[in-house]
């Protein structure tokens, strides 16, 4: 009788405790806490130090959860300030920058922050409200506590890898998370020179437009076309030519009747080790129109006449950036295929040798699936890498020559899309069209990259 | 047998071809380097400079801060070397044997977070460099960076330490080891070759990174050598050109040595931890 008089009661406590947590965050745990400080008393001898642990816990978690709150109601006047400047971006402007007027990028910012704080804060009401739901639907059916699996050491090494992770995953918010976030709600405002510069004008939420703009306006429209088909083919080039003659300089030296290979290897491999921007610019340099001594050479050699614009000509720069980048980027393929090179069994080349293949059919039938079976990941990286090779082209041309592309959009002929976003940001200050360029690339990389990511071990044990 | 003398003769002639258009570029710019004069006109096309001369180098010490960027660029690099293993081996490791609420949604967000190029966040970083009153140090830099590398990093090296068997720090366990000990004692002497991976990965990228420090720092003492050596060519530029040369041959040269050293190391390390053939 008395057994099921207490039970009873506690199912009381069930719906009140569940109550008060919703009411204000922690109080739930609160009362549970002397519910079981005062079950303690009650209990067989066995279950006293669970009751005792289970009522510190409880304490503990309570008290957390209400200072939470406590520092959201504190704070709730900001807080509802902070995101009002997020949905409007500032109201106060004026033609002279005075110090009351609104800055929107850093409402923008500011509200971005506090709204993910918000968010974090609902996320933990949420989580304690389920707690004490939970917690009070055992204390019904288990009163003693007999079984249960909370101790303060236990809790404590529950949380190392949350200890661990916390101050990093606040890094990654920051600084990696925030900014990106950022920048795509920058997509859908008009952020931009000369009429949308804080702190001298307000920016404002525009929808979609952007968007639209960049693909229905004539100037954004062409240059976004001629980009984007650039950068397609530059990445397809950049990756299948340096991979060929890589592959090229790699069976020359392979072959047994060379000598020197190791001489010839260590000259080859010197781009590769060389940083690649001090590559580049050498190159920019020796390609210079006037007196770059390629051009030089040329002449004195009585080849040309008059200078080659190799890198002022919209045509010859695309030529020149390919060619260089096949200077830098060879030696990594012949570095990777002669590896590979080496591990395809001997064996396979005299059983055809003895079918009487010849050396070419050797090549067509052997080593070449073979080594693009090797490979094809390895490709798929490269290219998704080249298809962003931002010092490839910046530090040889600056995205140069201009003049291909209407005025306004700052494109030039040999830009891909992310010199092409970094331009934008740096020089024109057109930050909602790099913003819009940006997921643009975002949504055509991602496939890739994850593709990526399907080879690596950490993937592919399965476990995460 | 004259097949093959002809084969050889066309071989070894593309061979040597291939290495004259390889160290044609180096020779030039190492000799531009001893130049008397500076202007790229002045260089000329023969990779051994009319009269040999230390004049730039001289130049380049005293009438630039390049010996500031040096010492900038090896003070970054190795203190976000330091920081970069620190943090990403250690949440690598609870990645691979810690289960807790919310890993497997972690471990997705950071593979979509690295698929971006890390620069469209450029304006926000900056408005929070400046609003921290990190513009202009090196600190913020080295925040960037150091932040900017753990999701792709992560996910590499708890690849790595996924293979270790787990009875290994099980065991460890059992004997009464804390977490953080295991960590110190078991799991980092086996995972070595992914940890100096990361090391030298992270030591070498901050050497040519523009975009964030040209971000981050304004004033000219406190740039790194990627931005001192662009702005010294960029505008009104060929003018000194052989000082240039100069500095990219003093950056290239240990750059160089040290990357044929690790080469073969950090091949076999990455083969090892990343790609599961």
């Amino acid at each position: 009788m008395s057994v099921k008089g207490k039970t009873s009661s506690q199912k009381k406590n069930i719906s009140l405790a569940t109550i008060f947590s919703i009411l204000f965050m922690g109080l739930g745990h609160i009362l549970l806490g002397f519910q079981a400080k005062k079950m303690k008393s009650q209990s067989p001898k066995a279950a006293k130090k669970n009751a005792l642990e289970l009522y510190h816990i409880l304490f503990f978690k309570g008290i957390i959860f209400i200072f939470i709150e406590i520092f959201a109601l504190i704070n709730f006047n900001s807080i509802a300030k902070a995101i009002y400047g997020l949905v409007t971006l500032g109201t106060v402007t004026g033609e002279k920058i005075m110090k009351n007027n609104d800055h929107s990028i850093f409402l923008m910012a500011e509200g971005l922050i506090i709204f993910l704080v918000v968010l974090v804060i609902l996320a933990i009401y949420l989580y304690s409200v389920l707690d004490v739901y939970k917690i009070n639907k055992r204390l019904a059916t288990d009163q003693y506590f007999i079984d249960i699996d909370y101790s303060l050491k236990g809790v404590i090494n529950d949380m190392f890898p949350y200890f661990v992770l916390s101050p990093v995953a606040l890094m990654i918010i920051f600084f990696v998370f925030f900014p990106l976030l950022f920048s795509c709600l920058l997509a859908f405002t008009n952020y931009s020179m000369p009429y949308h510069m804080p702190p001298k004008n307000l920016v404002d939420w525009v929808g979609i437009q952007n968007f639209i703009d960049m693909f229905s306006l004539p100037n954004w429209k062409e240059a976004f076309v001629g980009v984007f088909t650039w950068n397609v083919i530059w990445a397809f080039i950049a990756t299948f030519l340096n991979f060929f003659v890589g592959l090229l300089i790699a069976l020359m030296l392979y072959d047994k009747d060379i000598k020197f290979t190791k001489g010839f290897r260590t000259i080859y491999i010197l781009p590769y080790a060389i940083p690649q921007m001090i590559n580049l610019l050498v190159w920019k340099n020796l390609l210079n129109g006037q007196f770059g001594p390629i051009n030089l050479s040329l002449k004195a050699m009585g080849i040309i006449e008059n200078s080659i614009p190799f890198l002022s000509d919209p045509m010859m720069a695309k030529v020149s950036v390919i060619l260089v980048n096949l200077w830098i980027g060879a030696p990594y393929f012949m570095l990777l295929l002669t590896g590979i090179l080496t591990s395809i069994p001997k064996n396979l080349y005299e059983a055809a040798e003895i079918d009487g293949a010849s050396g070419l059919q050797k090549f067509r039938k052997i080593t070449l699936p073979m080594v693009m079976f090797a490979t094809a990941p390895l490709l798929v990286m490269t290219f998704s890498f080249n298809f962003n090779n931002f010092g490839a082209v910046y530090f040889l041309t600056g995205g140069g020559p201009d003049n291909v592309y209407p005025p306004g959009s700052g494109a030039g002929a040999t830009d891909l899309l992310v010199t092409w976003i970094f331009e934008l940001m740096n020089g024109m200050q057109k930050y909602h069209m790099a913003a819009v360029l940006s997921l643009l690339v975002f949504t055509i990389i991602a496939p890739f990259a994850i593709y990526n990511f399907t080879k690596t071990k950490s993937f592919k044990e399965g476990e995460y | 047998m004259l097949k093959k003398r002809l084969k050889q003769l066309v071989i070894y002639t593309i061979l040597i071809g291939i290495a004259l258009i390889v160290l044609y570029p180096i020779a030039w710019t190492i000799g531009s380097s001893f130049n008397q004069g500076s202007s790229l006109q002045s260089t000329g096309i023969n990779p051994i400079p009319d009269q040999f001369s230390l004049n730039q180098y001289r130049k380049l010490f005293t009438e630039t801060d390049y010996l500031h960027w040096y010492k900038n660029t090896l003070k970054i690099a190795v203190i976000n070397m330091i920081f970069s293993v620190a943090i990403t081996s250690l949440s690598a490791y609870v990645f691979s044997r810690y289960g807790f609420k919310g890993k497997k949604i972690s471990m997705i967000s950071m593979l979509v977070l690295q698929i971006i190029p890390s620069f469209t966040g450029m304006v926000a970083m900056y408005i929070i460099i400046w609003k921290m009153g990190l513009l202009d140090t090196h600190l913020g830099l080295i925040i960037i960076y150091v932040a900017g590398q753990i999701p792709y990093n992560t996910w590499l090296v708890k690849g790595y330490l996924d293979t270790i068997p787990r009875e290994l720090d099980a065991a460890a366990k059992v004997d009464g080891a804390g977490n953080f000990t295991t960590f110190f004692k078991i799991i980092l002497p086996i995972a070595r070759p992914i940890i100096v991976f990361l090391a030298i990965a992270t030591f070498t990228a901050p050497w040519m990174d523009y975009i964030f420090p040209q971000l981050v720092l304004k004033s000219q003492k406190n740039w790194t050598l990627a931005i001192g050596l662009f702005e010294m060519i960029d505008g009104e530029a060929d003018n000194a050109f052989s000082q240039f040369a100069a500095g990219c041959t003093l950056v290239a040269i240990p750059f160089t040595i040290f990357f044929m050293l690790s080469q073969k190391f950090m091949t076999e390390a990455l083969g090892a931890g990343a790609v599961k053939s």
